[in-house]
């Protein structure tokens, strides 16, 4: 009887085990993947060719360079637009507004966290792009400036969310002790939260910066894909994630289509390089500092 | 000098406030003005009728009921792959995993959720040639579809089912113990009960995330128009891609129209799915309240 349960304890914890490993080994695979197909590529093409030549594959030049600058525009001029943006948010809901506006807001920005970025885009088309087009009166409106402002609507629900939380975990006695001091609500903000609040910022800014590398939609419906270097926020760019789904319809065997693979994997790098920064910035954090020991 | 600054900061604040709403605001207006006059049993059943349509005894080829039947099983085949792993992983990493070995794989599942999901649909297309070679009936269909999506949402089911079981009072464990029950038991019938609601919560947020996804989707078998799949290894029709082909792809009015009332019908669809989400949610939080 009892090596029967004994059994069936280990059986269970096999099988869960095994589960971990099937997703832990499928994570890896990814990479592997875009490596393997992707080889092919650096035989004929030298890697710094690939990342600094310009793309124009009827003259026989396959490099992704612009992609990288345009992804790099995308997403930090969204990033520019939503950090004054959601911090000014997170302030306003934990100190300035009124109990239930407060809560409000909190709400509308959780709701907003669940619209589809496929739906952002198709607004964006019939709704910014136009405008877009009159203000400035140039181009066809698809552009960086269009693709950043709808991705700042994107990622600044994440950041806020993150930035309340963070404002939340502050300890209350520290507060507390600004206000029997007659503190102003800046020092507050200044003195207390803001400092205390500092990795749940950095958090919340590179969890924004990876949401707004890997969508695809955003970028691939408003910001125009074109190929050539982008010179102005007016310019239509591609970003490496537009890249792969725009050549999925070319020849399997040609270079075009190899190229993906290192979008793939530079993005996959990528991202890796943010989920690492997070965890080494969560890992600091969490270790006994002597300022806050007292 | 310091009331200017605290005037400064109200006004920033406020007018961050104001943008973050108007945006949300005008977006949600114009989504809904452009697509309620839209909304009618035409816009789902073409000119097939609904009867006819639902009873399979027509082909629906001018509506989207073949895209919401295309995203509704395409949900439902990524639950039923995703899900066992999913549970299985949380399960493992909330009580079974020593340390160094729960460390490696939070990291693992952590990378998990940050590849862009473009990239997972290459993955799964790269499989689909690779597997092609040996399977030559086997193209982009709807299982490729739905297993590279059980992918994506694989990491939300796994980090939902390991915090909804940590986050369990100790007492509960020490109880079960007392009483003689092993671990397997003690997850069985003590655990996984207590945490069913926030496992099903998370399961409702990898639910939404599976049912907007357009970029897995259009790598692996999704096309504009393939009525409703008969077997797995059928292409299919989805919301969220019909949305983006009519953004770049219509032709005349009317099919923009169709595009908007798409649209609004898979934000109903995302927002349904949330407000469950966060009802189960409220519901959890309560009880912990009570529970200390």
């Amino acid at each position: 009887m009892k090596s029967h349960v004994k059994r069936q304890a280990r059986g269970s914890r096999a099988l869960f085990f095994s589960a971990t490993v099937v997703g832990g080994v499928l994570t890896l695979s990814i990479f592997a993947f875009m490596v393997i197909l992707g080889l092919p590529l650096f035989s004929t093409h030298s890697l710094t060719l690939l990342l600094t030549q310009k793309w124009a594959p009827d003259q026989g030049l396959y490099g992704i360079f612009s992609f990288i600058c345009g992804t790099c525009a995308v997403v930090s001029l969204s990033l520019l637009v939503a950090f004054p943006l959601s911090l000014g948010n997170a302030i306003l809901i934990h100190l300035i507004a009124p109990r239930r506006l407060a809560r409000f807001l909190h709400q509308v920005v959780k709701m907003m966290t669940g619209i589809p970025t496929v739906i952002y885009g198709f607004v964006g088309i019939f709704f910014l792009v136009p405008l877009v087009r009159e203000w400035f009166s140039r181009g066809s409106g698809m552009s960086i400036l269009s693709a950043a402002l709808l991705l700042a609507l994107l990622i600044s629900p994440t950041m806020i969310l993150v930035f309340l939380e963070s404002f939340a975990a502050i300890p209350v006695s520290h507060i507390r002790a600004l206000e029997a001091l007659g503190g102003t609500r800046r020092q507050k903000l200044v003195h207390v939260i803001l400092p205390g609040a500092r990795t749940g910022i950095m958090t919340g800014l590179l969890l924004a910066s990876g949401r707004a590398l890997g969508d695809t939609m955003i970028a691939l419906m408003v910001a125009g894909n074109a190929t050539a270097q982008p010179e102005s926020l007016l310019d239509s760019v591609r970003t490496l994630t537009a890249h792969i789904a725009l050549v999925m319809a070319a020849d399997f065997d040609s270079i075009e289509f190899k190229t993906i693979f290192a979008c793939g994997i530079i993005l996959y790098l990528w991202t890796a390089i943010l989920t690492l920064s997070l965890r080494h910035l969560h890992f600091n954090s969490t270790k006994p500092s002597h300022d806050q020991s007292f | 000098m310091t009331r200017v600054f605290d005037f400064l900061l109200y006004i920033f604040a406020w007018i961050s406030g104001l943008i973050l709403v108007g945006a949300c605001g005008t977006f949600m207006v114009f989504l809904l003005t452009q697509g309620l006059p839209a909304l009618s049993f035409d816009l789902i059943f073409g000119s097939t009728g609904m009867w006819d349509a639902l009873l399979l005894k027509r082909v629906v080829s001018d509506g989207l009921l073949p895209a919401i039947v295309g995203t509704f099983l395409l949900v439902f085949l990524v639950l039923l792959t995703a899900l066992p792993f999913g549970l299985g992983a949380g399960i493992y990493l909330a009580e079974y995993a020593g340390k160094r070995s729960k460390s490696f794989f939070s990291l693992i599942f952590d990378l998990l959720a940050g590849v862009p999901s473009i990239v997972i649909g290459l993955f799964g297309f790269s499989l689909t040639i690779f597997l092609h070679k040996h399977f030559t009936f086997l193209t982009p269909c709807l299982l490729i579809s739905a297993l590279a999506l059980a992918l994506l949402v694989l990491p939300y089911l796994i980090r939902s089912t390991q915090m909804a079981l940590e986050e369990l009072p100790t007492s509960l464990r020490l109880t079960a113990a007392a009483l003689g029950a092993d671990q397997a038991t003690t997850i069985r019938f003590v655990l996984l009960p207590q945490a069913a609601a926030g496992i099903f919560s998370g399961i409702i947020l990898a639910i939404g995330r599976a049912a907007e996804d357009t970029a897995v989707i259009m790598l692996t078998g999704v096309v504009v128009s393939a009525g409703i799949p008969r077997s797995l290894f059928n292409s299919y029709e989805a919301l969220p891609f019909y949305i983006y082909y009519m953004a770049s792809q219509f032709s005349d009015q009317q099919e923009l129209q169709q595009g908007f009332g798409a649209a609004l019908i898979l934000l109903a669809i995302c927002g349904l799915l949330f407000t469950l989400a966060w009802l189960i949610r409220k519901k959890i939080t309560a009880r912990l309240l009570y529970h200390h």
